[in-house]
């Protein structure tokens, strides 16, 4: 008992020392965006709101929150319409190189993303000089560059949710007189309804945080939240910034939270 | 209502054959049990009449009609799944009347057949609540119901036993047969169980490798088993391993004479008895018995059993109704003796 105990204990430990790493830079930028000093000093000589009111105010960081938002919905749902066909082709009809096709969608995952960013921007170039169609600096170009941040996450948890909804409801459906579309809508659809919540989600908060891949695309005007942020940082460096970023990781959270009640996220990674 | 048949049915998948061969009549009204060990072929045969799976040769029918290239869905079956698969997001009711809403029933008569079928495996109480806040048992029969809701011509079972515990297991065993006669519809169920589908098939289909090995009633396998599987399969089995002489003879490996009924080819075989009916006796009788060990005993209550060893090596089991006084003990060197008519061989 007493060994027992005690390797618990040690187990506890280890998982509040994890946690207080992974969540204290976090905790440090919610506590500095309410320090009085414009030059960050430390320990504070006193608290106030009015980085956030000054942040709010700035016109920057307002329409960087608004088209992250937009561009963050856009890419969502586009992911959705990709992703979910993309993980039902692949987790329910074994055809050959099935798996390429899974990696090949996952795989803007794996590559670094200003790299990605960079092959984007060339590739919406090239286009440009040989049908004279512009999509660097809009908001296409935008959202088809955020859709391939968000469909990793849309494919790997739609797939999640059809691998733990095995086929055998399906084949039920199918057994008691269902087509292929009743299965779908019926039967298929009903029971993924919360992964690809999740998903929706995921997919949201990788677009809305992205940084590095909309950094060749963004247009005069037409900047996210993430690159406004970059921007101001590049001249000034106060408690305003901070504000921003503690909106920004409080709507995160929030959507984490949600997504976690639709599916548990331990059971997907 | 209608009979099933599978002629010549194939199904390979690459060099391998998962059902090679196989023909099978199931009549109106029967239940018919796929009996035989994972991956015999026995569910690939239920999910080919089913529509699950197409044949790579053969034909099945449902009465006179060919369903052969029918798609599930337009072959009116009921199909009872192993862990039953009801829908997570409906409820025992809406599960019911699934069958019935896809075919486009219309709303009085889908609702008056679903409060028939609740009914009918006295589900009525539970309609609004969701599977998983169901028993075993209680899904088993929400999962029946839904099966049968759309009038199936043949209704098809794959392991419907194998998620209950034992003791429930004996309960729906019984009820579920008395439904199906109660329907009087024709079906297939699938188990690894010989004891189940001894209990309430009304003929039992043994498959291995693929091939069906056997058909017939629980007492025709168990009493005259065309191979040495079957007879292994069925029940226990004693093998003495050697080759018959002649009609009716028999001789062990090491040139001991004995005699068996039925009919049998001239050539390498095993004779073989079952354990209930081998004697233990001091008496060495020409023709129907053999020098024995008694390596151990095991008492089961009512009956004991004797783990034997032949002169030849051959290992056998008796069992015998337990008796006090005089029961062989280990060490005591007896002879096992059986009934001529008891005795068979098979390949």
């Amino acid at each position: 008992m007493g060994a027992l105990s005690l390797g618990r204990l040690a187990y506890l430990a280890l998982v509040v020392a994890i946690f207080a790493f992974v969540i204290a830079p976090l905790l440090m930028i919610v506590w500095v965006s309410f320090f009085a000093e414009k030059i960050l000093s430390f320990p504070p000589t006193g608290y106030t709101l009015s980085w956030y009111a000054r942040a709010s105010e700035m016109a920057d960081f307002a329409n960087g929150f608004l088209m992250s938002v937009k561009v963050g919905l856009c890419a969502t749902l586009a992911s959705l319409a990709l992703g979910v066909p993309a993980a039902l082709a692949i987790e329910r009809f074994p055809f050959p190189g099935r798996e390429t096709i899974r990696q090949t969608l996952l795989s803007p995952m794996y590559v670094p993303a200003i790299v990605a960013g960079a092959a984007v921007y060339i590739y919406f170039i090239e286009l440009e000089i040989l049908t004279n169609f512009q999509l660097a600096a809009t908001f296409t170009g935008l959202v088809i560059a955020h859709t391939l941040v968000a469909l990793p996450w849309t494919l790997r948890l739609v797939c999640a949710s059809l691998v733990s909804a095995n086929t055998i409801s399906e084949e039920a459906a199918r057994s008691l007189g269902a087509n292929a579309l009743q299965t779908f809508f019926y039967v298929t659809l009903p029971i993924i309804r919360p992964g690809m919540i999740a998903a929706a989600m995921f997919s949201f908060i990788a677009s809305f945080s992205d940084l590095e891949k909309s950094l060749f695309l963004v247009g005069p005007g037409k900047t996210t939240l993430p690159i406004a942020i970059l921007n101001y940082l590049e001249w000034s460096l106060d408690p305003t910034i901070a504000a921003v970023a503690t909106v920004q990781i409080f709507i995160i959270g929030a959507a984490l939270i949600v997504s976690d009640r639709f599916v548990k996220l331990g059971k997907v990674f | 209502m209608a009979g099933v048949t599978l002629s010549n049915i194939r199904k390979t998948y690459g060099t391998l054959a998962a059902v090679d061969d196989v023909s099978i009549e199931i009549l109106d009204g029967e239940l018919l049990a796929l009996l035989g060990p994972s991956g015999c072929g026995k569910t690939t045969t239920l999910r080919m009449i089913a529509g699950f799976v197409a044949p790579t040769a053969g034909t099945v029918r449902f009465g006179g009609r060919d369903v052969t290239r029918v798609p599930v869905h337009k072959r009116n079956v009921g199909m009872v799944f192993q862990g039953y698969a009801l829908f997570p997001h409906l409820t025992v009711a809406k599960n019911v009347e699934f069958g019935l809403k896809v075919r486009g029933w219309d709303k009085a008569k889908i609702a008056a057949r679903v409060t028939e079928m609740l009914h009918w495996v006295q589900m009525e109480a539970l309609a609004e609540r969701s599977p998983r806040a169901l028993s075993g048992g209680q899904q088993q029969r929400v999962a029946l119901a839904r099966a049968m809701a759309h009038e199936p011509e043949v209704l098809l079972l794959d392991e419907p036993f194998s998620a209950l515990d034992a003791k429930l297991r004996g309960q729906m065993r019984t009820e579920i047969r008395e439904l199906q006669r109660q329907a009087g519809i024709t079906s297939v169920f699938v188990t690894h169980d010989q004891e189940e589908a001894m209990a309430i098939a009304d003929r039992i289909g043994v498959m291995n490798h693929g091939r069906l090995e056997q058909l017939g009633s629980a007492e025709d396998l168990y009493k005259r088993p065309v191979s040495r599987f079957v007879a292994g399969f069925i029940g226990k089995c004693n093998f003495i391993e050697g080759h018959v002489t002649g009609p009716g003879r028999f001789e062990t490996a090491n040139g001991q004479a004995l005699q068996f009924s039925g009919e049998h080819s001239i050539g390498p075989a095993a004779l073989c008895f079952r354990p209930e009916h081998g004697v233990l006796t001091p008496l060495a009788t020409p023709g129907n018995s053999l020098p024995v060990t008694v390596k151990a005993v095991t008492y089961l209550g009512p009956v004991t059993e004797y783990d034997l060893v032949s002169e030849a090596g051959n290992r056998l089991l008796v069992s015998a109704s337990s008796s006090g006084e005089g029961a062989p003990k280990e060490g005591d060197k007896l002879s096992v003796a059986w009934s001529i008519g008891d005795a068979f061989v098979v390949d």
